[in-house]
């Protein structure tokens, strides 16, 4: 019996906070945009009855997800989404990777240190980190300024409202996520195995290649989808930095929502956008139920990078 | 098929048992008052204000039509306002409650009646026009001496915009206000709700489209101010406002607004007072505060927008009052235009084109 209570504790909160909201976004993703309080129509009236219900379903269709294959701006944003977290994940992987390795090499009394310099960004406001990020990028900023004081450059770049600063502003916000599953995997590892692999004739690098890297497998992936999954749906990122240029789909699904007030189609976006990152979610939890296996217990705790 | 004819049923708060201190919360768009203002008021009459911005009227009317905002005070423009009455988002005001109201301005509150019959949901808080801001150093160096500052030319042309590119131009991204100006440009009228007249909108963006930088309704503020862009289609005291910050920045920046030759659309922004309002008789102690000849003369003064208010012309300073920017000429409020709010199968045709023309694709 208690048994079964815990259980149902993580399963009541699943239907409540993901399974039931998920079916309202689904219900309205079926209706019509109207002129009224709510936008659309129709709105289910439980005090008609069965009648009211029955009514109520007929009036329900697929027209919003007919109406997103018909149109290219949809899936030209879904693919340019998908692009866009794909070459920000190898970048970020990129840029985290040597600061991980750096971090688990560096002398153990130094390690606690380091990795809080890579948590202390989060005490500040994201939205204002990325407001910096306009302060520094922008024509008049603080790199322009810089750049042009050293005479590399005689006219200021263009980089914000581009694409450029959109992949500046995802790296600079989700290195924390890639560095810290890469950094334990990279802390636990054995550093005979190293030892072994050069007695037996590798070079350091060789002996990286093949020893740490794929050790440090299992964080990477993790890594990986951490940062690739949420950018897909970013839109904080792409609407401060970006510029006309920039289409996403967490941009295109607040502008149905905010812009257009099409809750329906903004429903209907949201609803494939899902079905899109299933495929990932999906890999991940593989990932990390392989690596529960592998280790036993001691992962990197998902909850608590989920955003 | 529900009857064609709206009736709102009044859906107002319970206000049971009213917390000890009072509030009201107010949702205007962002550079839009005096913040003595509002000290002022919460000094008058013991009330905490509340208040928050926006700087887009679409995400004004999703959050009305959404309900339950929780605001007192909202701050639509007239086009918007007149819809979001149809969808029963607003209470009509209780006039006994407004003493000030004498103090309105029949010119514009003829106008405004246009949007809202008989002025019964809402007061004209300011208006304006739309038009160009320009860093006039910059663009003069770049376009030379004679550039087209005053005309629709500046930013249509591509040939303009190719040069100014780099520099950066701006564009408000309020559909509701650029493609009428798009159709004005062309020699339609501005306010068709011809479903094909509109789709001619997209010509006039397609060339121009790629020098554009950033389509975004207050960033401009700040970028026109700093010399970060050097053109804005924007709002007549939104520019003015950047003016006056590069002015006081003293950073060498000289920003200049004009509504264009071709014909600017004139805009009223309008307080009214949600239906399911929290705390209405609170809502109406604000209006009539801001009704008040000096304290709305003040407001005008700060934020360099004209106002509907007659009786605060002789507390407004004179930089304000006679400068045709803010208070156009006769000559020049007959070359403006007003629009009126598209129906609902017509607000999707607009907004998908506007989509298109954001994205180019």
């Amino acid at each position: 019996m208690r048994r079964l209570t815990l259980i149902a504790v993580p399963y009541l909160w699943l239907l409540a906070l993901f399974l039931v909201p998920f079916l309202i976004v689904f219900k309205i993703s079926l209706s019509d945009t109207a002129i009224a309080i709510p936008p659309y129509t129709p709105t289910l009236d439980l005090a008609g009855g069965w009648a009211a219900v029955r009514a109520f379903l007929s009036q329900l269709d697929m027209e919003n997800y007919i109406w997103l294959t018909e149109d290219a701006l949809y899936w030209k944003a879904y693919l340019s989404s998908v692009k866009i977290a794909f070459i920000a994940t190898v970048l970020t992987l990129l840029a985290g990777y040597p600061m991980a390795y750096a971090m688990a090499r560096a002398a153990p009394e130094w390690r606690p240190t380091l990795l809080m310099l890579v948590i202390l960004p989060f005490w500040t406001s994201f939205l204002i980190r990325v407001y910096a990020w306009m302060g520094i990028l922008s024509n008049e900023g603080l790199l322009n300024a810089f750049l042009l004081w050293t005479g590399l450059i005689s006219e200021p770049l263009v980089i914000l409202n581009t694409n450029t600063a959109v992949y500046i502003g995802i790296v600079y916000t989700y290195l924390p996520f890639m560095i810290l599953p890469i950094y334990s995997a990279l802390e636990k590892m054995d550093d005979s195995l190293l030892e072994a692999a050069e007695d037996l004739g590798c070079s350091r690098l060789t002996a990286f290649w093949l020893v740490t890297v794929p050790l440090s497998k299992q964080g990477i992936i993790a890594g990986c989808f951490l940062v690739f999954i949420p950018v897909v749906g970013e839109f904080v990122i792409p609407s401060l930095l970006g510029g006309s240029g920039t289409l996403m789909i967490g941009k295109v699904l607040f502008e149905e929502f905010f812009n257009n007030r099409d809750w329906p189609v903004a429903s209907a976006v949201a609803v494939i956008l899902l079905l899109i990152l299933i495929v990932p979610i999906i890999l991940f939890q593989r990932n990390e139920q392989k690596q529960r296996e592998a280790e036993g217990l001691d992962v990197f705790p998902l909850s608590m990078w989920s955003r | 098929m529900k009857n064609s004819l709206m009736i709102c049923t009044a859906a107002l708060a319970l206000s049971a048992g009213m917390a000890a201190a009072e509030e009201v919360r107010v949702y205007n768009w962002s550079d839009y008052i005096d913040e003595a203002l509002l000290e002022k008021f919460e000094a008058e009459t013991g009330i905490e204000l509340i208040y928050d911005v926006f700087d887009s009227n679409e995400v004004l009317e999703t959050k009305m039509l959404a309900g339950g905002s929780g605001y007192d005070v909202v701050v639509p423009t007239g086009t918007f306002l007149q819809r979001q009455i149809q969808a029963c988002a607003f209470q009509p005001l209780d006039k006994s409650k407004l003493p000030n109201i004498g103090n309105m301005w029949d010119v514009i509150s003829d106008r405004t009646a246009k949007y809202d019959p008989d002025n019964a949901h809402a007061i004209n808080y300011m208006w304006g026009t739309t038009g160009l801001g320009v860093n006039l150093g910059k663009v003069r160096e770049i376009l030379g001496e004679d550039a087209p500052v005053d005309s629709w030319d500046l930013v249509f042309k591509a040939e303009n915009m190719e040069k100014l590119a780099d520099c950066g131009v701006h564009f408000l991204d309020a559909p509701a206000e650029m493609i009428p100006a798009a159709l004005n440009y062309i020699g339609e009228d501005p306010d068709s709700h011809d479903p094909e007249v509109i789709a001619k909108a997209e010509a006039v963006f397609a060339p121009v489209r790629d020098y554009i930088q950033k389509f975004h309704s207050s960033e401009y503020v700040n970028g026109l101010a700093n010399g970060d862009i050097c053109v804005a289609v924007g709002w007549s005291g939104d520019v003015l406002q950047s003016r006056d910050r590069a002015a006081e920045a003293d950073n060498g920046v000289e920003i200049g607004y004009y509504a264009p030759s071709e014909g600017a659309q004139m805009w009223f922004d309008m307080m009214a007072i949600p239906v399911d309002a929290p705390n209405p008789e609170g809502a109406l102690t604000f209006l009539n505060f801001i009704m008040d000849a000096e304290n709305m003369a003040a407001a005008s003064n700060y934020v360099y927008y004209a106002n509907g208010n007659k009786a605060s012309q002789e507390f407004l300073e004179e930089d304000v009052i006679t400068d045709p920017a803010i208070y156009p000429t006769p000559e020049a409020m007959d070359n403006t235009y007003t629009t009126t709010p598209y129906p609902a199968k017509v607000q999707r045709v607009v907004t998908r084109l506007w989509t298109k023309i954001k994205s180019g694709t």
